[in-house]
């Protein structure tokens, strides 16, 4: 089968590969008909992140047919369509059984190594890393779905891919990154960035009442889809974010303030910080830019909450936690619990309450996959989001 | 809004250019005219044909940022080159120098010039890309079966916060 293939920093290629087959009685095989790539994959791309080999399959926002199914399957069957959660998880651990899918404590397949980086292990996850099981990812002809029997949406009939491939990550997370910071109506709620998780939280943050939001960004094609979620927008090259944050909150800060950019914040002149960051990261003495998680505890309200659904991956400095311990704020972060949120979002989506389809900018063939990592990276032609279709030639 | 603010901090660049302008042809009168004196100053005695070439270098940058004082980004990254050309040339006669400590003011001089230079050629060039209109217009995809304010607070009434989410009770704003 095709399949996107990381060989290393920068340089992902569409390589003819082995086909996947069941290895335990609770897989399915799935024919993969869309695929995104997301902007944790651009970590792996820029080569931010720890644990990838040359030859593993990236990708982790998939959807598809069900071709082939373990002997102990009995919820799906070939023909299925589903969309499967980046995350994988077992469903009966301590973890899943909370509901925290993401730190399932049996799917990661090199859990050892993960109990050296983190301290414990995490969920298994779909074409990120070798620290979380590496295992092959979704930007493929075909993908093999390891605990098949708790993870993937079932699509109803009459749903088209576009409406439902989000529910893999994006969605969710943007979902999930609002409700943990527990939103109230007479809350602002800044979000950093405007990528696709940020406009999911956007509109999350709106359907859950929010009094006012806010998202920063520099990108003016972003910045326009901002808006048109009902948010106000700051572009951080033409203003001051505490500034400006202030002023809108007559001088008290949002309450909530929610981090969807990650380790790879902008780096430029008018933010020193990042200068430093991008320095220590080029001799190894830093691994993540966390410009966005400073800013965010100097400007949130006392008592306030940040939310961090952007990746982070390993280590970060001056962190002014004097700021975060004094002003009493409370930090929530993690991978999602993409199954927690399916059920509910689909709903959702079929009552035409949110429509997932409008962040799609770019939609392609798999072959033009190694061309869209560096087109979403620089955010050329007003990328925002890339579905990739392999059937499509 | 965005626009205002980046016409404002525009003009304040394009402002900055033509004060550096003036600051350009005042120092190339200097090094053309006085280029003996400022040799010996910097124990660079015998380099005056050079110092004299690079004040003709600083009028024309000057005569360059009045010319296009509507759009100075290129003559003022021109400066920039300039500078490093500056840096260059004094670093290059430190050694064996004896007025160590005035070559040493010169490069400070020169650095804190330079530093002026690119801070206002970078706000020129990102303003420039700033006022370019978006490649694609995304301001009809709302995400919503209505507007916004439409849906404001839908889901609050088939949703709960999951305990394990919530905020400390003492910081939601119904216990207050």
């Amino acid at each position: 089968m095709r399949a996107l293939v990381y060989h290393g920093k920068h340089d992902i290629r569409c390589d003819t590969v082995p086909d996947p087959v069941i290895e335990h009685a609770r897989d399915v095989i799935i024919r993969v008909t869309s695929t995104c790539i997301c902007g944790s994959d651009l970590h792996l791309y820029d080569g931010f992140m720890v644990g990838m080999k040359d030859g593993d399959i990236v990708g982790h926002e998939p959807m598809g047919e069900v071709v082939e199914v373990g002997s102990e399957i009995r919820n799906l069957k070939v023909g299925d369509r589903v969309v499967v959660p980046f995350t994988i998880q077992c469903g009966e651990c301590d973890q899943c059984k909370l509901g925290n899918f993401s730190v399932c404590e049996r799917t990661n397949r090199n859990a050892d190594l993960a109990r050296k980086m983190f301290g414990h292990t995490t969920a298994g996850l779909f074409g990120y890393t070798h620290l979380t099981g590496g295992y092959a990812g979704g930007q493929a002809e075909y993908l093999r779905v390891p605990y098949a029997d708790v993870g993937p949406v079932k699509v109803p009939d009459g749903m088209s891919d576009e409406q439902v491939v989000f529910l893999s990550d994006i969605l969710p997370t943007g979902w999930q990154a609002a409700v943990q910071a527990d939103i109230q109506p007479t809350d602002t709620v800044a979000i950093w960035g405007a990528g696709p998780v940020g406009q999911f939280a956007i509109r999350s943050a709106v359907l859950l009442g929010a009094k006012q939001v806010v998202c920063i960004d520099r990108e003016p094609e972003r910045l326009s889809m901002a808006r048109a979620g009902g948010a106000l927008t700051i572009n951080f090259e033409l203003e001051s974010v505490i500034a400006r944050l202030n002023e809108l909150t007559e001088g008290k800060g949002p309450e909530k303030c929610i981090d969807a950019v990650g380790m790879e914040a902008h780096v430029g002149l008018k933010h020193p910080d990042t200068l430093m960051d991008r320095a220590k990261q080029a001799i190894m003495a830093e691994t993540d830019r966390p410009h966005v998680i400073r800013e965010m505890i100097y400007v949130c309200r006392p008592g306030g909450t940040l939310s961090i659904p952007g990746v982070y991956g390993g280590l970060i400095d001056k962190i002014p936690f004097g700021a975060l311990m004094n002003k009493g704020l409370t930090v929530r972060t993690g991978q999602t619990h993409v199954p927690r949120w399916t059920a509910d979002l689909l709903r959702r989506i079929q009552q035409g309450q949110i429509d997932p389809t409008f962040v799609i900018t770019h939609t392609v063939g798999l072959e033009k996959g190694p061309e869209m990592y560096k087109v979403f990276r620089d955010k050329q032609d007003g990328c925002v989001k890339v579905v990739l279709k392999p059937n499509l030639h | 809004m965005d626009n205002q603010m980046r016409m404002n901090r525009e003009a304040a660049a394009k402002r900055r250019a033509m004060q550096l302008g003036w600051f350009s042809v005042g120092l190339g009168m200097a090094e053309l005219f006085c280029a003996r004196g400022m040799a010996r100053m910097m124990g660079m005695s015998g380099r005056e044909g050079l110092l004299r070439l690079y004040g003709l270098r600083e009028i024309a940058a000057g005569i360059g940022l009045f010319a296009c004082k509507d759009d100075p980004e290129r003559w003022m990254w021109g400066r920039v080159a300039g500078d490093a050309v500056d840096i260059a040339t004094l670093a290059a006669n430190v050694s064996g120098n004896p007025r160590k400590a005035a070559i040493a003011l010169a490069l400070a001089n020169v650095g804190a010039v330079t530093a002026v230079d690119v801070m206002t050629a970078r706000e020129l060039s990102l303003l420039k890309e700033l006022a370019q209109p978006p490649v694609r217009d995304y301001s009809d995809r709302v995400g919503f079966g209505g507007t916004p304010d439409s849906v404001r607070g839908a889901a609050r009434k088939d949703f709960e916060v999951p305990p394990d989410m919530q905020a400390p009770p003492g910081m939601r704003p119904t216990m207050h």
